[in-house]
């Protein structure tokens, strides 16, 4: 199973664009891709999940993780998400309050900026 | 589980090591039975496409767990109404009832919790669901019928 895990840079944010499933199997490399980047010292991260087929608790995981470690240098993991079926799975667990979620990268950089959420 | 539990219908059962890497099959079979013998809509076959994923993940983590090399087994009946999936493991058995709850998402203290987050998400997700002691491990029974609307919480 492939997961697709791209960085490219966007006004001071990275952008991780995640592709595929990401469930126990492919969550480890998200996990690593995530804590790679803030070793790099990238404390602005955006994660687009457009390209996700398929999230489950252990994505959602490292999500929470990604955000408690880029909170505790004094920077941010954004979201971007459209998808339905993805975005009912941070509903039902009440994680849409505590991820900031943009409907697109765009939306993510300016609101990002600006310390504000369309969520 | 008792064979009168999948009377009629078909069934499909398998038995994937207990490994992260064949989540993804039996999330494809029981898919693949549920599209094509039930009248589930997509939405809700995703729905029990995620909870099937979460059982069996937690089935493998029973598993390493308890350090068996044992597979887990996953039977899934599709009838025209009713979808329903059994997750057996042999790791060393749970109490649902004895989960801790998180705290609301308001608290920082809520990021504490990566983990835990699965079987709150089965609970929503299913129309049934049942946590069975078995003489080996756990079973789990998830319940999808057609003509509810989905998500109850």
């Amino acid at each position: 199973m492939d997961l697709g895990l791209d960085v490219e840079e966007r006004d001071g944010f990275a952008v991780l664009s995640v592709r595929g499933e990401v469930d126990v199997y492919t969550a480890p490399r998200f996990r690593e891709r995530l804590i790679e980047l803030v070793s790099e010292g990238k404390h602005k991260i955006i994660v687009d999940l457009e390209g996700v087929d398929f999230l489950d608790s252990t994505g959602l995981g490292v999500l929470v993780g990604g955000l408690k470690r880029l909170r505790s240098h004094d920077g941010d993991l954004l979201l971007v998400c459209t998808q339905s079926r993805i975005l009912k799975v941070f509903e039902i667990t009440g994680l849409t309050k505590v991820f900031s979620i943009f409907d697109s990268v765009d939306a993510a950089v300016s609101g990002g900026a600006d310390g504000g959420a369309a969520t | 589980m008792n064979d009168n539990d999948l009377a009629g219908g078909e069934v499909i059962e398998l038995e994937i090591p207990a490994r992260a890497e064949f989540v993804a099959l039996a999330r494809l079979v029981v898919s693949a039975l549920a599209a094509s013998d039930s009248s589930l809509a997509d939405e809700r076959i995703d729905d029990l496409k995620l909870a099937v994923s979460e059982a069996c993940t937690n089935a493998i983590e029973a598993h390493s767990a308890a350090g068996t090399s044992e597979g887990v087994l996953v039977r899934c009946k599709a009838g025209v109404d009713t979808v329903e999936v059994y997750v057996e493991d042999r790791g060393h058995g749970f109490d649902p009832a004895q989960l801790p709850d998180h705290p609301p998402v308001t608290d920082p203290d809520r990021l504490k919790f990566e983990r835990g987050l699965g079987i709150p998400l089965i609970r929503a997700l299913v129309d049934e669901v049942e946590f069975s002691p078995t003489d080996k491990g756990t079973s789990v029974r998830l319940v999808m019928r057609h003509g509810t609307n989905g998500t109850h919480s």
